[in-house]
């Protein structure tokens, strides 16, 4: 009878694995083709840049979109290449910084720069310093841009449409543009001069205005065959420096109490996952990746409204927590797979989704439908709530609420509570030990894929979300005390508020990294977490 | 499909630049996670704290690009005291999400556009190995080397591979004589059974914490010769990504042997390669349609083999082609 049981737990699973990291990228790759078609792929901008056919190496190359924004930059390498990647196909100015040329080298001013247009299949742009000497051909010479503006909600560049732009030569207009619904203008130029390109302040819509006052003229030296991209900055004057500390706390506050939910919904999954087997999952931050890309599917690409594409995108990921469980940890547990080797298993796991979303979603942030533009908020104080983060901070609460229910008062909550206090005690008791694993896996897999719309409100989709809130959330899951749902709950509001509110004082660019010391130094002092229970731990 | 041109930049990439960085980053990995048994996943942050400290000595300070290099290895001692002390007490994991949280936030902080002048920002650095080359090269810049082989590199390729294999060599060499010694001895016998060690009165604590010094600072070496053979420092060369690879490297090449990280990397980039331009080449003679896999996409897929190679790998040969399964102790606790 045992040698019996000893092959088949000893074989069946080995093929088991196989069988299903196979089904699992299969599934992932067709679910996910539809969304893939429509996303746009990123390119390389490469070429050479040469005196006289010979390399000049370390001279720094620049790209930048319409708007004049830096999207990359790079360095030639020895043999005079260089490559840059562009996140999204469109029109791109390449330019040479002149400073970075060895001191015998010269370029004409014309050369260093290069407009051009990017797909999917890249751009090469070659400089060469003989190639400058000449004139270049004239005509076609035009001023362009962008026109866009933050929301003041999200802080992501909308397009503003209808604003007319006039383009003046010694006082006198040569010619006038309306940006279209892109927000893209552009006026062709009779010739080379020094123009000046003036936005017509009156034809702005309502809410817009000029970021600095004064800013709606530009002045800009044409030179023969030159597009020249222009900048206007726009932004609803909110008067952000003027805001006393105590009004910025208090929208911060709301911010980051949003926040917070977000990574706490994504952190009781974990944690519980973790209480109940052990397993330190870094292929976690895929599993919310997962929900919001569903969602992002039948959202925009079925056309569904959010509100049910968002259900739909749970269950997809309580089906694929599950299908994880089944297919590839159950297995691994009954191989008696140690927890260290899991945790890397989970790495390489969460590596290859990662770039499967990649491969397939694209590199380019998305937007729910619903919420490309909105409405006004709601007043709390100095602070304003859009609906959409009310809504989503609602929901959060709702679901958290009815975890802890489901915890409390449900024979399952109290199986998985007893099973994450002590799995053998509790598997003598009759509790079905595998069932309630497979549970959390649904669980951690619907909250997982909740968390990820919810993430996909706050900021956008993108294939790498759910990996770059990851850290976040094991800060959150640490913090609180590992393997602790309620810790998780707690924890993850900390982390939140931490983030949001230290941009008060720090660069936002910076704000996870404040959140990642807090973690460190928390571990320095209390260990086992806020609400962990003290043991010795190593 | 040319097989000539796929092996021979297979082989070139088995024992270039790239193998060699992930060679000497994987030595470092070996000592912590195959010896004593750290999960050290912050590897990336070393090699950034030994290729940043030679870029900003050299482009900001003006400084020879040696005293960056002592400047990296005393900061990465200084790093691996900061993830110690808080983390060597407690369980596996926690050492885990806290080297993973540094190497990114060293990352983050390196490409804050607030530091552009200091470190160059999300562009990085570049410009910083001329004086290396003069002072130390004895190759010509654009001539051909070996120069009379199948496969060649620049001059300057060249001369970094000579090093890094240099230092591969006296790493592998100090790791075998450490090994065999009363102190390699401990580090092993902590991987197999911390308590045991500790009951034997040994200081746990401060073994762990040397042997993650010296890992890292031989993961400081791996940045340097990043920074090196590359040209240009970018902050986002140095994602955990880096490590991961590194990781897989080792295991492939066996954990907790001499040789495992040097054939792991070399195997590990030749197979990486090797599978671009095969599926490259399919594309090229239209067995792949380019609608089906771009580019771009190209380069996406190795890092998903990487991954499921990763998962296979530990699942049915966790010691590795070459590895000892006696030596394997993951999960010792």
């Amino acid at each position: 009878m045992d040698s019996i049981r000893r092959t088949r737990s000893g074989l069946r699973p080995a093929r088991t694995i196989a069988l299903a990291i196979v089904a699992g990228f299969v599934v992932s790759l067709v679910s996910l083709l539809a969304g893939g078609a429509a996303a746009q792929t990123p390119g390389n901008v490469t070429g050479t840049v040469s005196a006289d056919g010979t390399a000049v190496e370390g001279v720094s190359i620049t790209v930048r979109d319409g708007e004049g924004a830096k999207v990359g930059g790079g360095f030639t390498t020895a043999d005079g290449t260089y490559t840059i990647p562009i996140a999204e196909p469109g029109d791109y100015t390449v330019a040479l910084d002149p400073q970075t040329l060895p001191d015998d080298v010269a370029f004409a001013p014309t050369a260093l720069q290069v407009e051009i247009t990017l797909d999917a299949a890249g751009a090469v742009v070659d400089f060469d310093a003989a190639a400058g000497e000449e004139p270049p051909v004239g005509g076609g010479e035009e001023v362009r841009g962008t026109l866009r503006r933050p929301n003041p909600d999200t802080q992501v560049n909308e397009p503003v449409a209808g604003v007319t732009v006039r383009a003046e030569l010694d006082g006198e207009p040569v010619g006038e543009a309306v940006s279209g619904a892109d927000g893209t203008w552009s006026i062709p130029l009779p010739g080379p001069g020094t123009y000046t390109v003036v936005l017509v302040v009156e034809t702005l819509p309502e809410g817009v205005d000029l970021r600095n006052e004064g800013s709606d003229r530009l002045t800009k030296q044409i030179v023969s065959g030159q597009s020249s991209p222009l900048l206007f900055q726009l932004g609803d004057r909110v008067n952000r420096a003027t805001d006393s500390l105590y009004e910025r706390s208090i929208r911060l506050f709301f911010d980051g109490l949003n926040y917070g939910l977000i990574i706490a919904i994504c952190a009781i999954g974990l944690s519980l996952i973790f209480g109940t087997t052990g397993l330190t999952n870094f292929a976690h931050g895929e599993l919310v990746t997962f929900g919001a890309v569903v969602a992002i599917l039948f959202n925009d690409t079925f056309g569904l409204h959010i509100l049910i594409a968002a259900p739909i995108a749970i269950v997809f990921g309580a089906g694929f927590g599950a299908l994880q469980d089944l297919g590839l940890w159950r297995p691994l547990r009954q191989r008696g797979v140690g927890l260290n080797t899991a945790m890397i298993v989970s790495i390489g796991f969460g590596l290859a989704l990662r770039y499967v979303m990649l491969y397939q979603f694209g590199g380019d942030p998305r937007k729910y439908e619903q919420y490309q533009i909105q409405p006004d908020g709601l007043d709390i104080g100095p602070a304003t709530i859009s609906p959409k983060d009310l809504t989503s901070m609602v929901l959060a609460v709702a679901v958290l609420v009815g975890v802890a229910l489901m915890l409390q008062r449900t024979r399952i909550g109290k199986a998985m509570r007893a099973v994450s206090d002590n799995r053998d005690l509790a598997a003598s008791s009759g509790i079905d030990v595998q069932r309630v694993i497979l549970t959390v896996w649904v669980l951690g897999g619907g909250l997982s894929a909740f968390g990820g719309v919810l993430l996909g409100l706050d900021e956008d989709v993108t294939w790498d979300m759910g990996f770059r809130l990851l850290l976040l959330i094991f800060a959150g899951v640490t913090l609180g005390g590992l393997g602790t749902a309620y810790g998780a709950l707690v924890g993850s509001l900390v982390v939140g508020q931490f983030v949001i509110l230290s941009t008060l004082w720090i660069k936002p660019e910076l704000k996870n990294v404040g959140a990642l010391v807090v973690l460190i130094l928390v571990l320095l002092v209390r260990p086992q977490g806020i609400l962990g229970r003290k043991e010795r731990v190593g | 499909m040319d097989w000539n041109l796929i092996f021979r930049t297979s082989l070139e990439a088995s024992i270039g630049v790239d193998a060699v960085i992930y060679a000497i980053a994987a030595i470092g990995i070996n000592l912590q996670f195959g010896y004593t048994g750290l999960l050290n996943f912050g590897q990336v942050g070393f090699m950034a704290v030994g290729a940043y400290s030679v870029g900003v000595s050299v482009v900001y300070y003006h400084w020879p690009w040696w005293i960056g290099l002592a400047i990296g290895l005393g900061l990465s001692i200084v790093l691996a005291l900061l993830l110690g002390v808080p983390t060597l007490r407690l369980r596996a994991d926690y050492l885990a999400i806290v080297t993973i949280a540094t190497g990114e936030i060293i990352r983050l902080i390196m490409r804050a556009a607030v530091l552009a002048d200091f470190s160059g920002g999300s562009a990085g650095l570049s410009g910083y190995r001329n004086e290396f080359f003069a002072e130390t090269s004895p190759f010509d810049r654009p001539a051909q080397y070996p120069g009379f082989t199948w496969v060649d590199w620049s001059g300057e390729d060249f001369w970094v591979m000579c090093v890094g294999w240099g230092l591969v060599a006296i790493f592998s060499i100090g790791m075998w004589q450490l090994m065999r010694s009363p102190w390699g001895r401990v580090l092993k016998a902590i991987r197999e059974d911390e308590d045991a060690v500790r009951a034997l009165g040994k200081n746990v604590y401060w073994y762990k914490m040397q042997s993650l010094i010296l890992g890292g600072t031989i993961g400081c070496f791996a940045g340097f010769i990043f920074a090196m053979g590359k040209g240009s420092i970018q902050p986002d060369n140095y994602a955990t990504a880096v490590t991961f690879f590194a990781y897989t490297a080792l295991i492939l090449g066996g954990t907790a042997t001499i040789r495992g990280p040097i054939v792991g990397a070399m195997l590990f980039w030749f197979l990486l390669q090797f599978v671009e331009q095969f599926l490259g080449g399919l594309r090229d003679e239209d067995l792949i349609s380019a609608d089906l896999m771009s580019d771009s996409q190209l380069g996406q897929t190795r890092f998903i083999l990487v991954g499921i190679g990763l998962m296979l790998l530990l699942v049915f040969r966790p010691q590795g082609i070459f590895g000892d399964k006696k030596e394997l102790a993951l999960d010792a606790r």
